[in-house]
């Protein structure tokens, strides 16, 4: 499903590489936790793989995308098949629950009589029925964070990338969340998680890839965050 | 495509940035209104050129002495003049109107100022050959070889007149153009500029859209619809706005100049069919100014 062959990312205000030589495969329907410190190079790998960046060397497959290679106007078509979650939920003040996960199939040009009819259904995966009609500030962290994940999953991707979803949320609150990935990982939804969140990782027992200084130091097929932390 | 959603998207564009849209709205239309009085005055000189080409005249205005004794052009040298005339290439007709027929004229022409025909004597009047040539832009030959011969006072080009005339109304015509073009930047800059604040406001938006795959186009076409609407919005202010001037201003300064037939007159007309010039233009540089700053300033 992901798969990085030799990639190193080079950003042109650093000469230290963000990513350096790194290989790694992520197979359909796993869950993966990407951790590491800051500035060891997980975003970079997230945004690898959404195409915002492009790597300096090595190949990067997402799906049957060939990411580095395919053309500009093939890149709308990577993204609608790789849902986002981020720590800062990024939902639009203005607009309802319903409209904020609806918004993100309208702007792919889905017909309104599956956009009525998918929303409702993702929302109650997320367990957000009955708050349809409510704006992002009238709800809790988790809750906003739960639309935002309806919002990532409702065009039912084949990869769900999460950058520290729980890094706003207190640990109640980032269990219910981590719920919700595992389930929707278990309709067969590749999960890419970094976190800096030792408890949910060491709890999870799902594979760990740790990274720092851009390279992959440990790739544990049940791990847990830190060896001898 | 669901145009519902770009619409709503161009709306809320455009409500949000009102201050902005009012203003890139009025620039647009005050430049497009000077082109349009570029235009216009363009139109007036084709029309003046066409109406007149037909009329001009060279007049060749004979001496007091001949004006006074030569009725008919019987004798010298009103006679051999007329020859001479007639057989210089280039000329159509020539007539002869002595001093009595010239007065008539006169009084015909000041018909309104009976004051000045009461003040004004036949003796004033010099007998006239009235020449028209196939060519008016070849006035100057008869200017040339006619002024100083013997009998002659004076030789006008009525094409002279004519040229400072058109002299003013090219100025103004240029003036117009050159303001037009001044503003016309000044459009151009707040267009990019209200482009960027709105790509600014809802740069949430356009992060998730980007995200979740929305195409360049879904992304891009709401802030171009904007720029046009507001580019249309102008056009239909300008061409309003020239209607009224017309109407209001214009036909008042000028109505005796129309009237009396120096002038061509402008009708609504003219504007209508300059409108859709402003509007094609409008459309054009909204548009690509849109698409401009989009490519360059705005990272979508």
């Amino acid at each position: 499903m992901i798969r990085l062959e030799h990639v190193s990312k080079v950003y042109k205000t650093s000469t230290r590489p963000a990513l350096d030589d790194v290989s790694v495969e992520m197979d359909k329907g796993e869950f993966v936790f990407l951790i590491g410190p800051s500035g060891s190079g997980k975003s970079t790998f997230l945004r690898l793989l959404l195409r915002e960046e492009v790597p300096s060397k090595g190949r990067v497959y997402v799906s049957n995308f060939d990411v580095a290679k395919m053309s500009r106007r093939r890149v709308p078509r990577l993204r609608q098949s790789i849902g986002c979650v981020f720590q800062d939920f990024r939902l639009l003040a203005q607009k309802t629950v319903a409209e904020n996960v609806a918004f993100a199939l309208e702007v792919i040009g889905k017909p309104k009589n599956t956009i009525v009819k998918v929303v409702p259904e993702v929302l109650q995966l997320v367990g957000l029925e009955g708050k349809a009609d409510r704006l992002p500030h009238e709800l809790s962290g988790g809750e906003q964070q739960r639309v935002a994940i309806a919002r990532a999953f409702v065009n039912r991707p084949l990869v769900l990338i999460a950058d520290e979803p729980t890094g706003n949320l207190d640990p109640d609150t980032s269990q219910d969340i981590m719920l919700l990935l595992e389930r929707i990982n278990r309709t067969g939804t590749t999960v890419v998680m970094a976190t800096h969140d030792h408890g949910i990782v060491d709890s999870m027992r799902r594979r760990v890839v740790e990274l720092d200084n851009g390279r992959v130091v440990r790739d544990d097929a049940r791990g847990v965050y830190g060896v001898g932390r | 495509m669901r145009t519902s959603f770009v619409f709503s998207e161009v709306v809320t564009g455009l409500r949000r940035n009102v201050t902005m849209t009012i203003a890139m709205i009025l620039t647009t239309a005050i430049s497009l209104g000077l082109l349009g009085g570029g235009l216009l005055v363009v139109r007036m000189v084709d029309k003046m050129q066409a109406n007149y080409q037909g009329k001009l005249e060279v007049a060749v205005l004979l001496t007091n002495d001949v004006s006074a004794n030569d009725q008919d052009c019987s004798s010298q040298p009103c006679s051999g003049l007329r020859t001479s005339l007639q057989t210089t290439s280039g000329v159509e007709t020539v007539v002869f109107e002595n001093r009595e027929k010239g007065f008539e004229r006169f009084k015909r022409i000041f018909e309104a100022q009976p004051e000045l025909v009461k003040l004004a004597r036949p003796e004033a009047i010099p007998a006239t050959f009235r020449v028209k040539l196939e060519d008016p832009e070849r006035a100057d030959v008869i200017v040339r070889e006619f002024s100083g011969k013997a009998g002659v006072k004076s030789v006008d080009d009525q094409g002279k007149f004519l040229d400072r005339l058109f002299n003013v109304l090219n100025g103004v015509r240029d003036g117009a153009l050159f303001l037009a073009l001044l503003q016309a930047l000044a459009a151009l800059l707040l267009i990019s500029n209200t482009i960027q604040v709105s790509a600014y406001t809802r740069r949430t938006e356009v992060g998730i859209m980007r995200l979740v795959g929305a195409t360049r186009w879904y992304t891009q076409l709401p802030f171009l619809i904007e720029a046009v609407v507001a580019g249309i919005i102008g056009a239909v202010v300008s061409v309003v706005g020239l209607i009224l001037f017309k109407a209001f201003i214009l036909d008042r300064v000028l109505g005796d100049l129309f009237s009396s037939g120096i002038l061509p007159t402008l009708g609504q007309l003219d504007v209508l069919i300059i409108a859709p010039i402003l509007f094609g233009v409008s459309v054009l540089i909204s548009a690509l100014t849109g698409y401009v700053t989009l490519r360059l300033y705005v990272r979508l």
